[in-house]
């Protein structure tokens, strides 16, 4: 016999005892050496040079992060508040990235221990090279994207959110002063003290208003115009469909400051070319009364937006088989039979999440509000101005007024309102179902 | 005898709703023109349809004494980077989300898309203070990093979907015949995924083209700025004195913008609901 099944026989006898607990131990106690233990010196050895670059590079600046984190500075003039709270979310993500590494490692030790007692050989290492690139190229795929996405949507995300339990502003703000943790006493003076609470409904309900009012209008615009323009009837409809897309083909940036002008209370087009000459008097205050500011705002995120979902319920239309619409006819249904029955539903079901998008777009539609009054006219006994929504009004604590844990407080609301709303919405709707179960 | 005249006059109704709507889609559009050919800067004499018709601010654009030319430039840099990376990076994770078994993939895009509801101003001021750290404040790199990372979960979504339906068989038979991970992707997914690829790449070149809010907040020195940033200072240093100059800025960009999107709009839509839903 040769003496290769020899030496794997007495291998198989070796991992017999193998025990994956002293493996995970081992593990436990130092990454890698549990792996060492299976013979899987390659990995082994990848484990034992990342926990010894970790403990030489990164062990004291994670130290110093969670340190700045908890504290956030003890020598006003010295410490940074700020800075240190950068450093101790960095450190926070660093820790979760590093720990699931290490129980990682954990798991992996035992799990192939167990393997290995249980008669399974490890492979060559060419092979093994081979079986780690199998395993780990989803992760490579997701790797650079996951990494952009930690330092742009996440970090971020957590800094505000602590941001939003400090007393950082103007007034108390490094590196004159040290920022301390205040708890919820952010939360608390939003709702009890007058001017916060005053402009804090005030603003949230105009979004409200403002969301619903604006998105719907573009949502039934468009689909008018959709159902209108698909009429058989209807001849030019290209010609018609190009010009009625137009609004969406122009920049938004564009149009907006373009209205803004247009709507001017003094010069502006609307003033002096329709209202004055058409009904006379001295033209609406479009700018600085705040009822027409607000209408105005509205009328111009339809004409903005409804090119969108024409387009989008056009598309569903002209693919909806005209077999419905005859076999319909036979059973003598009317007209809004046909569009309630047939029509609506093929549209709803195919467009939904991107409406629910709409209104999440419009909820958070900074771009119209700020470019076509900065978010005014002023309002008396507010902070905020009359057209101002939630995300305008952030803007204005965060760099007019540098009031930064108020607006940090006032966007985490937003972001529990708009994410449970779409959250509940995307639930509720079958095509993301789809999508979302893998 | 009757129908025929209630058809006729629907159809006339129809077309008169239709004028109507047209003429107050031309209207802000037309006027724009008109002022951007107005001699003069003031609005106040400005007209529609200009008296003293004039290229004086076209021309002025174009000259030393603005920055129009460099903006330009700016925003091209980052709509391109933006695009050529958006596709890059977002096909390589959907790919992954749409063939592979990994920790994470179950929940990881749904969190994800949830996350990316939470408004970007929330991230305003860690972003400047993070860009400053690390020394990217004012740059355009700094932009583009935050645009692409930014909009990787809504078009992984979008293109997953759209991965989601290129049939298995495909990249299994191509498997067998001994293709790797990357050449399946790259044989087989991409030359497939075409249309929603190209949607995504219009999408990205177009975003931050049209954004205001993030480059107003990244960019400081008027030799960074992109064509939104700079068009709005235009008028928002001295209203009325520049808006015919911001008129004629603008109608330089919209018109080629425009023009590309009419052309692709049918991609666009079609893109859009291949992805956000399976029929």
């Amino acid at each position: 016999m040769s003496s290769k099944k020899i030496k794997s026989k007495e291998q198989s006898k070796n991992f017999a005892k193998h025990m994956p607990y002293l493996a995970m131990l081992l593990s436990f106690i130092f990454a890698g050496l549990g792996q060492l233990y299976n013979r899987r010196y390659l990995k082994g050895t990848i484990f034992i040079v990342l926990e010894c670059t970790f403990l030489i590079t990164l062990l004291d600046s994670i130290n110093y992060g969670l340190w700045g984190l908890r504290t956030l500075g003890t020598m006003p003039g010295v410490d940074h508040s700020i800075q240190l709270l950068v450093f101790g979310v960095l450190a926070l993500i660093g820790v979760v990235i590093i720990s699931t590494l290490y129980i990682f490692n954990i798991i992996d030790a035992k799990r192939q221990a167990t393997k290995l007692r249980e008669g399974w050989r490890p492979p060559r290492f060419k092979r093994a090279l081979k079986e780690f690139y199998d395993y780990s190229f989803p992760y490579l795929m997701t790797g650079p994207g996951l990494l952009l996405m930690i330092f742009v949507v996440i970090f971020p995300l957590m800094f505000s959110v602590l941001l939003a339990f400090t007393n950082y502003n103007l007034y108390n703000s490094p590196p004159r002063s040290l920022v301390d943790w205040v708890g919820f006493e952010n939360f608390k003076n939003l709702i009890t003290v007058p001017i916060w609470q005053d402009t804090f409904l005030s603003v949230i309900s105009w979004t409200v208003v403002w969301t619903v009012l604006a998105t719907t209008l573009q949502i039934f615009l468009g689909l008018f115009l959709a159902l209108i323009v698909n009429d058989p009837r209807i001849r030019f409809k290209k010609l018609i469909r190009t010009i009625l897309i137009l609004p969406w083909a122009v920049p938004a940036f564009v149009t907006i400051l373009v209205f803004s002008a247009m709507f001017n209370d003094d010069f502006g087009a609307i003033n002096n070319d329709i209202i004055i000459p058409l009904f006379g008097g001295e033209g609406i205050q479009w700018l600085s009364d705040p009822f027409y500011a607000k209408t105005a705002v509205i009328m111009i995120q339809t004409w903005l937006g409804f090119p969108f979902i024409f387009a989008l319920f056009t598309g569903v239309l002209q693919s909806i088989s005209q077999d419905w619409y005859e076999a319909a006819s036979v059973d003598g249904a009317s007209r809004l039979q046909k569009f309630r029955n047939i029509t609506l539903p093929h549209v709803l079901f195919a467009t939904a999440p991107l409406l629910i998008m709409q209104y999440a777009q419009n909820f958070n539609n900074f771009n119209i509000i700020y470019l076509f009054n900065e978010g005014g006219p002023p309002v008396q006994n507010q902070n905020a101005g009359g057209t101002d929504i939630l995300i305008s009004w952030v803007y204005k604590l965060t760099f007019d007024t540098n009031n930064y844990s108020m607006a940090a407080v006032i966007s985490i609301i937003m972001g529990l309102l708009i994410s449970g709303f779409a959250f509940y919405q995307f639930r509720k709707t079958r095509s993301f179902k789809e999508e979302g179960e893998v | 005898m009757n129908q025929r005249l209630v058809s006729r006059i629907e159809v006339t109704v129809i077309y008169l709703i239709l004028l109507c709507v047209t003429i107050v889609i031309f209207y802000p559009l037309l006027w724009t023109i008109g002022m951007s050919l107005n001699q003069g800067s003031s609005l106040y004499v400005s007209s529609l349809i200009p008296e003293n018709f004039s290229l004086e601010h076209y021309k002025w654009l174009f000259s030393e004494e603005s920055d129009y030319v460099l903006w330009y430039k700016n925003s091209m840099i980052v709509s391109l980077a933006v695009m050529i990376g958006s596709v890059i990076i977002t096909s390589l994770v959907a790919y992954a989300f749409s063939r592979y078994q990994f920790i994470g993939k179950k929940n990881g895009l749904y969190i994800f898309l949830l996350l990316q509801m939470f408004p970007v101003m929330m991230a305003m001021v860690a972003l400047y203070m993070f860009l400053n750290m690390i020394g990217l404040l004012d740059t355009l790199t700094g932009l583009i990093l935050i645009y692409l990372g930014g909009q990787i979960p809504f078009n992984v979504w979008l293109v997953k979907g759209y991965f989601d339906t290129i049939p298995r068989e495909l990249d299994q038979a191509a498997r067998i015949d001994g293709a790797g991970h990357l050449r399946v992707f790259w044989s087989i997914m991409l030359p497939l995924a075409k249309p929603i690829l190209s949607v995504v790449a219009l999408f990205n070149f177009m975003m931050p083209l049209f954004d205001f809010l993030l480059p107003s907040i990244v960019l400081s020195s008027p030799n960074n700025f992109t064509l939104a940033v700079g068009l709005f200072n235009f008028i928002n240093d001295q209203f009325a004195n520049n808006f015919t100059r911001f008129a004629a800025g603008s109608v330089l960009i919209a018109v080629p913008i425009a023009t590309i999107y009419l052309f692709l709009q049918k991609y666009l839509v079609g893109g859009l609901t291949a992805g956000g839903s399976k029929e």
